[in-house]
């Protein structure tokens, strides 16, 4: 920084030279000193051998083009490829099915009635239940995290939530079955005794391998995922709107409804989506905490559950090629499940986009 | 509406270093001042001090008294956000929510104090763009976003944010250095305006800014870079630019105008 007392010495809208040479130092350049002369001449001689040089880098370019074409058109041949697998070994297990594939609850591949209704059923619902379970307590943490913890809490807190995220599936679906079970038995119970009159905790037992079990490990699962985006979501705020908020008189946590909230908000959806994405196919923890039954029924704390990832895993080894078929026809629903989640959370995101853009 | 803000012997930390020592004036209601020295003196910094915005940052605190006709603003059981809604700030950059519409940003003030009545919301809105000037050109699109406008659009539309929860007080830091000059004008008549209504301060970086729209003007310095800004000399304006009590607001203002 400049001594203030000296005059001009800051940055300023007209800096005094303009006084003194009104016409800035560039008029002055004299068109015939030496040095110009010799820079015109140069400049002329240059002119007459053009060597723009050979394009040598054409066959470089040329391989690349063909690398990306070729691991693009790859990718979709793989795509395309396993798409055909799929069908051609799903078909003949949907046209030996004797009962309609999408509405049928049961899976009894042996007298070929089987369906899906059940298990999509269960794996969207068992998703939902672990969002709504994750995602308060996932923006809670993220908050926490962005706007209230000292730096080194949230630094420790962040790193520990990220470790979440490694632990492998199946040590959290054994350590659902053979510790968490015990805690959600209990509670299921008191659920029951206390909120019994709502439906989904009707049930008066037995207790243990239930969604609420199987939601509460996929919870556990997707927070870490849901917390690090909403917490870089929310970070992103920017700070020139935070300050007006609080300048306009709001507390800390009107701030953060009126400026990081609405801001964060697309990204928050997003962090839900693939939350989202993430439990619906969960497969081993699942299939380690639910009970593995094969009924539609909107209570959580009865013993059952499935989902058609689990049922998947729950199968695959001991099934004949037909019961295979069976399976994976039951995957393709779920891919078709997915991809309509994906795509709603797109059209969700882009409606806002006209707020988006204007940032 | 507007009041008077006295300050004494005003020092303002970032942690441990001193960014202005020792500021003492006094601001009259419905006048405009405007704060102006060379990058660094602190201006903004006493300017946040005044709505309590220094403390925002961690590890910035204030030290001295600050009243608003009389009641000291820093005393331990004032509210915060009270002190902030009476003395509305004008930000460097406009800053409009990014999210909301423009009616939306006129009345978020509003909303956060509780008023939820659609009409009152719709007259206040009305009112406050058109005190900032801006209702002509936005009536008919108040529910577009308001970072589609103009820079200088924006700017007045961050003016009718801050003036429709009805400030005493309004401060304003730079409001035009991210602005084209026909913006510029606008603003500045605007300020002309508005301080029938409200006491007014406003940090410039333009000596004929200042000229143009204040009363009385500050001249803050810092004597060498790592020493707190001070206040050096606080007069009606004209006198300021005409015949300046100090050497250094002499020096100062001379260095601009050659
Ligand atoms: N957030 C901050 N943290 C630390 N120092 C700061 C911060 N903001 C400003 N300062 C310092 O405080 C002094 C006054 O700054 P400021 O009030 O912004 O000056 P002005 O607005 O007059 O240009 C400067 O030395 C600046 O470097
Ligand atoms: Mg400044």
């Amino acid at each position: 920084m400049n001594p203030p007392s000296l005059p001009g010495s800051t940055q300023s809208a007209e800096p005094p030279e303009r006084e003194q040479s009104p016409w800035g130092p560039e008029r002055r350049l004299p068109e015939s000193t030496p040095a110009a002369d010799a820079a015109t001449t140069r400049a002329q001689e240059a002119r007459v051998p053009v060597d723009l040089g050979r394009r040598k880098s054409l066959n470089g370019e040329k391989l690349f083009r063909w690398l990306t074409t070729g691991s693009g058109a790859a990718v979709l041949v793989i795509i395309v490829a396993i798409a055909v697998f799929l069908i051609a070994k799903a078909i003949p297990a949907i046209q030996g099915d004797k009962v309609n594939f999408l509405t049928e609850k049961t899976w009894q591949v042996p007298d070929r009635v089987f369906g899906v209704a059940a298990l999509a059923f269960g794996t969207v619902y068992t998703a939902v239940i672990a969002l709504i379970i994750a995602v308060p307590v996932a923006l809670g943490i993220a908050l926490c995290l962005s706007h209230y913890a000292h730096r080194t809490v949230a630094t420790t807190l962040g790193f520990v939530i990220d470790l979440l995220a490694a632990v492998p599936s199946i040590v959290f679906g054994l350590w659902g079955r053979e510790y968490l079970i015990d805690p959600v038995r209990d509670l299921s119970a008191w659920l029951h005794k206390y909120f019994g009159w709502i439906p989904i905790f009707g049930s008066d037992g037995p207790y243990g391998k239930s969604i609420l079990l199987g939601s509460l490990v996929l919870a556990i699962m997707i927070l870490p995922i849901i917390t690090a985006l909403s917490r870089e979501v929310f970070q992103q705020t920017p700070k020139m709107n935070e300050e007006a908020a609080l300048a306009l008189g709001a507390t800390k946590w009107e701030m953060i409804r009126t400026a990081v909230l609405p801001y964060g908000r697309p990204g928050l959806i997003a962090a839900t989506i693939l939350g989202l994405g993430r439990a619906l196919g969960e497969t081993i923890a699942l299939a380690m905490t639910l009970g593995g039954t094969f009924v539609i029924s909107w209570d959580v704390v009865e013993v059952g559950g499935n989902t058609i990832a689990a049922n998947i895993a729950n199968h695959f080894g001991e099934a004949d090629d037909f019961g295979r078929g069976a399976l994976i026809a039951s995957g393709l629903v779920l891919f078709a499940i997915t991809l309509v989640v994906n795509v709603t959370a797109r059209v969700i995101i882009y409606r806002r986009r006209e707020f988006r853009s204007a940032l | 509406m507007a009041k008077r803000i006295e300050a004494v012997g005003v020092t303002a930390y970032y942690g441990t270093f001193k960014a202005i020592e020792d500021i003492t004036m006094t601001i009259e209601p419905r006048s405009v001042t405007a704060l102006i020295g060379p990058s660094g003196c602190g201006k903004s910094t006493f300017l946040r001090s005044i709505n309590r915005m220094h403390e925002v940052l961690p590890g910035a605190r204030v030290e001295g008294r600050l009243t608003l006709d009389g009641n000291d603003i820093y005393e331990r059981n004032v509210d915060v956000t009270a002190v902030r809604r009476n003395i509305g700030m004008v930000f460097q950059r406009p800053n409009p929510f990014p999210t909301m519409s423009i009616f939306d940003n006129v009345v978020a003030g509003l909303k956060l104090n509780g008023v939820r009545k659609k009409s009152l919301l719709d007259d206040a809105a009305e009112k406050a763009l058109k005190s900032a000037n801006l209702w002509d050109e936005v009536k008919n699109r108040l529910g577009k976003p308001g970072a589609g406008l103009s820079g200088g659009q924006q700017q007045r539309l961050c003016i009718a944010r801050t003036i429709a929860v009805q400030p005493a007080v309004v401060l304003m830091d730079e409001p035009c250095s991210a602005l084209d000059p026909i913006s510029t004008g606008a603003i500045e008549d605007l300020i002309f305006e508005l301080k029938n209504e409200y006491t007014i301060i406003i940090v410039t970086h333009n000596m004929q800014q200042a000229a143009r729209v204040s009363d009385r003007t500050a001249f803050f310095s810092i004597s060498q870079t790592g020493d707190p800004g001070r206040l050096i000399e606080h007069d009606v304006t004209s006198k300021i630019f005409t015949n300046p009590r100090e050497k250094r607001t002499e020096d100062y203002i001379t260095g601009r105008f050659g």
